[in-house]
């Protein structure tokens, strides 16, 4: 039946882009309009005695200057948190700081002139004297005694502890496991990575003092929680005269999800000088304003059988949310990453807890996988060990682990309950698709040739779209998790679908537009999307945590089940049958008499009667519009397989992925183009991690790696081919039967990467080393444990 | 300072002030935005555009150094019509969020004009200076050996 779901449809969003008419907000220029720069922070952490923006303000072409005093003397709220565990201590963050700065890069001051570079000049003119004070730069010793205290009332720079699972049956089976079988532990720093969309951050703001109304261009995943938190906590100006748009984003990985300072002060500005105002980050402001990702530290580790069956996994972290919480900062390493800690893996005993601390750094929230990564990285790192412990090939040591395919529904001990899945036929695919054991032949072949290679595995579980929104709020949320979507129907049988979700990437105007031409029948062609518009689009959640397809592309099917219902009613009404006689034939767009095909009306005709309402039933309102608020009844849980090969250069310690194999399980695929676009895309990113990317603080604060000179992103030549095939078991509970797939790749590829490299370094002694193998850190660790004079 | 610099085939007279970028004189100067700018270090490739024949990060060459050049950016690579680069990376899904494409098609085009017989190897190569956060480059590799192939047909 489905002529388009299922298919490799093109995009349609591509023509613009590779063309040159991309609608990125920096593109966007308004009459009269000024430009605002922001004078930021160069210590991590001091005291304002003053700020003297005199000589700044006689720069001709200057328009004014503010402080966080102008803000807040206005009555500009702080920026709040959307996640808070029980008993969260949120420091107080402005948009523009009054007293004293915690990060390189915080707001001080933002100057308005006439073009950006007068901006820029006057930045340089500001004088601030500041009193640099001790910096807290690491997740964990920044709880320790003599760290310097960050906010005045959050002791030991601790805003949160959360734990949970089975603590006590946890204890008891680490202590049979170290009487009667085997305890492997590991000490793992999951490093801090910066996302680095390619589009740096914009804002464009129009306030019209005619109208009393203010919209906001901003570079957002999701502008309604945007608007909204603007609304309720930071600008004031109500919901309903402030529209914001997040047109063409260049990428996002979460960090666009969050509420920005430069989103407070640019539309502050535009309202206070009565001039549309632009603002765009420079890649140095980026990397030091864009939330931060990752950061844990953690002593992870796992109890088992002496036949090998685990029976506890138990972890503490310490994970760094830099110098405030961001907006869903606490999600992150609580239910993203604790509740995710039973991995593909039946283990009666799960316990975790994690300390969300502050330090002098940019402020961490979700980045690509968001926790999700974080918890593969310890559960499969710590598999991996206690394979090797056990003398077991990695692969059979899972298997004997698994959840079994006849378990779904199944309740871990961690409050997830996975909706479905088959690993065993996961691991089938990718065991032959990587010729696994060839693999395994050559590397025995090249170690005894004294060549440093190695195999790496990792099979990872995602929760994707959450939800509920009513367990969500339980967790933490102070939002909801559902999605809107409307079907329009326009006379002529054209229609325009509007989503919540964003798509910065995705290809949402192709996939959601293949799922409603199936569901209705039609072309293409005839369906436009319509998202990013606060003014256009009812109130919906955005994008993140892999959640557009299942819950906003849900909202559509379910809409269209709408339309097709009203349609029916009307055809019965104009064929004099009975509605259940009525066929909707999904296959063209027509419906007919049950058994008399030629009593049939074309899906623009019952279009057209809708709206001229000549001869519809009796109470039948008029109009052809379908609108549902989809929240769903649980994550989708998809997982994965992926096997990868390295070899280590033992002169200069470089790693080279000489092959990668990912066999994933997404359910029900729309776009199979797309979502292999999506595994890849995510592969390379959590590859990034394993091998180059680092964000480095020194002891002050100061932020080493702050450019793209500094920071080592995945470059063309960084990888092989990666091969990417599926299985595919559909989610029992969305209508179309999909899981996420933004994710999964980045989720599973740094600890599949990393368990290759520990591989090719274990005959060398070695079972474990902190990321990123960087050819400088490996050749240190290796230099004098090889031979002296090996070829 | 007055320049006079040709883009896509029409020629534009301006004063600028000498530390004008090349990459802002299009996008602001102009407003030809598709040349896109994704960083400060002349890193990221976002803005590579044709100068004189040769692929340059725009943001990395003054205004002034410009005066008398003739110049390319993706909205003249095929005046309306679609270059093989373009069309290759529609085809083969070689873009997602669409921000860094203008400037890698850019310099992709001159790899393949500058060398007939590129491998992967040397493709993979010679896109290290343009950076991409969505694709993992493989489908970039994909379209560039597509259209290397059809553009030595023509």
């Amino acid at each position: 039946m489905a002529k388009y779901v299922g298919e490799r449809v093109k995009r349609f969003e591509d023509p613009r882009f590779i063309q040159g008419r991309g609608k990125y907000v920096a593109n966007l220029t308004l009459n009269n309009m000024a430009y605002v720069a922001i004078k930021r922070s160069p210590y991590a952490h001091a005291k304002i005695n003053s700020i003297d923006t005199s000589a700044a303000l006689a720069l001709p072409g200057v328009i004014a200057i503010y402080t966080g005093k102008d803000l807040q003397d206005s009555g500009v709220g702080a920026l709040p948190c959307g996640w808070l565990v029980p008993g969260t201590k949120v420091p107080v963050r402005h948009a523009l700081v009054t007293d004293k700065v915690c990060h390189v890069g915080d707001s001080v001051a933002a100057v308005v002139a006439e073009n950006p570079y007068i901006a820029e000049d006057a930045l340089d003119l500001i004088e601030v004297d500041y009193d640099p004070l001790p910096a807290a730069i690491n997740a964990r010793h920044t709880t320790e005694s003599g760290a310097p205290q960050i906010h005045p009332d959050i002791e030991n720079n601790i805003s949160y502890s959360w734990e949970l699972g089975e603590k006590e049956g946890a204890e008891k089976a680490f202590a049979e496991a170290e009487a009667n079988g085997h305890v492997v532990k590991i000490d793992l720093i999951n490093q801090r990575l910066v996302p680095n969309a390619m589009e740096p951050r914009a804002c464009v703001a129009d306030w019209n003092g005619f109208t009393e109304e203010m919209t906001l261009w901003t570079t957002s995943q999701n502008p309604h929680p945007i608007r909204l938190l603007l609304s309720a906590f930071t600008l004031g100006i109500p919901e309903n005269r402030l529209r914001v748009i997040s047109p063409d984003v260049g990428g996002g990985f979460g960090s666009k999800i969050f509420h920005y300072p430069e989103e407070v002060i640019v539309p502050w500005i535009s309202r206070e000088i009565s001039r549309p105002c632009k603002w765009v980050a420079t890649r140095s402001e980026s990397f030091m304003t864009d939330s931060q990702g990752r950061d844990h530290v953690s002593e992870a580790e796992l109890a088992m059988t002496a036949e090998g069956t685990i029976t506890a996994l138990r972890v503490k972290t310490w994970a760094d949310q830099g110098a405030y919480l961001s907006t869903f900062a606490p999600l992150i390493p609580t239910a993203f990453y604790i509740c995710l800690l039973s991995g593909l893996y039946k283990i009666p005993n799960v316990y975790g807890i994690a300390h969300g601390t502050l330090t002098n750094t940019v402020p961490v929230d979700a980045y690509r996988g968001a926790g999700r990564p974080e918890a593969s990285y310890v559960v499969e790192r710590l598999v991996e060990e206690a394979a090797r412990v056990m003398n077991m090939d990695s692969i059979e040591f899972r298997r004997h682990n698994f959840i079994g395919v006849d378990e779904f529904p199944y309740q871990t001990p961690v409050a997830m309950a996975y909706d479905s899945g088959d690993y065993n036929k996961l691991f089938d695919k990718a065991v032959e698709f990587a010729s696994y054991q060839e693999l395994r032949d050559a590397q025995a072949k090249a170690r005894k040739e004294g060549r440093l290679v190695g195999i790496g595995v990792a099979g990872c579980i995602e929760a994707s779209g959450p939800a509920p929104s009513k367990i969500a709020g339980a967790l933490g949320a102070a939002v909801g998790f559902w999605e809107s979507g409307v079907i329009r129907v326009h006379p002529t049988g054209k229609v325009s679908l509007m989503t919540g979700s964003h798509t910065h990437g995705q290809g949402h105007e192709t996939a959601f537009v293949q799922v409603v031409a199936d569901e209705l029948g039609i072309p293409m062609e005839d369906i436009e999307l319509i998202h990013g518009d606060t003014g256009k689009v009812p109130f919906g959640m955005g994008t993140y945590g892999s959640r557009s397809a299942s819950v906003g592309a849900s909202a559509l099917v379910i809409s269209a089940g709408k339309v097709r219902e009203k349609m029916k009613r009307i055809a019965a009404h104009q064929l004099e049958a009975a509605v259940e006689d009525i066929v909707y034939d999904q296959s063209n767009g027509t419906m007919y008499v049950s058994g008399s095909s030629d009593k049939a009306m074309a899906f623009g005709e019952i279009s057209f009667a809708a709206y001229t309402a000549h001869n519809l039933p009796d109470e039948m309102e008029p109009g052809l519009e379908e609108t549902s608020f989809y929240d769903p009844a649980n994550f989708t849980f998809p997982n994965s397989a992926h096997i990868a090969q390295v070899e280590i250069d033992r002169h200069t310690g470089e790693v080279t992925v000489q092959k990668y194999f990912a066999v994933d399980d997404v359910g029900n695929v729309i776009n199979p183009m797309i979502v292999e676009g999506q595994i890849v895309g995510g592969i390379a990113q959590g590859v990034g991690q394993a091998l180059w990317e680092n964000t480095v603080y020194n002891e002050d604060g100061q932020l080493l790696s702050g450019s793209f000179l500094d920071y080592a992103m995945p470059r063309a030549d960084g990888f092989p081919r990666i091969n990417t095939d599926r299985t595919e078991t559909p989610s029992p509970h969305n209508p179309l039967g999909v899981k996420g797939c933004g994710e999964m790749g980045t989720i599973t590829s740094t600890v599949t990467i990393a368990n290759a490299v520990v591989d090719a370094l274990a005959p060398l002694g070695i079972t474990h080393m902190d990321m990123p193998f960087t050819a400088q850190k490996i050749h240190s660790a290796i230099a004098n444990k090889l031979p002296v004079a090996a070829d | 300072m007055q320049v006079t610099i040709t883009v896509n085939g029409k020629s534009h007279t301006r004063d600028v002030e000498p530390r004008t970028l090349l990459s802002d004189f299009i996008r602001d100067g102009l407003n030809l935005t598709g040349t896109n700018i994704g960083c400060d270090t002349s890193q990221c490739g976002a803005c590579t555009i044709h100068m004189n024949g040769q692929a340059v990060k725009a943001c990395t060459v003054l205004a002034v150094q410009a005066d008398g050049s003739n110049l390319t950016t993706i909205e003249g690579l095929a005046n309306g019509d679609l270059h093989p680069m373009q069309k290759a990376f529609w085809n083969e899904h070689a873009l997602q969020c669409g921000y860094c494409t203008p400037g890698m098609i850019m310099s992709a085009v001159k790899l393949v004009e500058n060398n007939p017989s590129l491998t992967e190897a040397d493709i993979r190569h010679g896109l290290e200076g343009n950076m991409c956060r969505c694709t993992g480059y493989e489908n970039i590799v994909n379209a560039v050996q597509s259209a290397a192939a059809e553009m030595q047909g023509a």
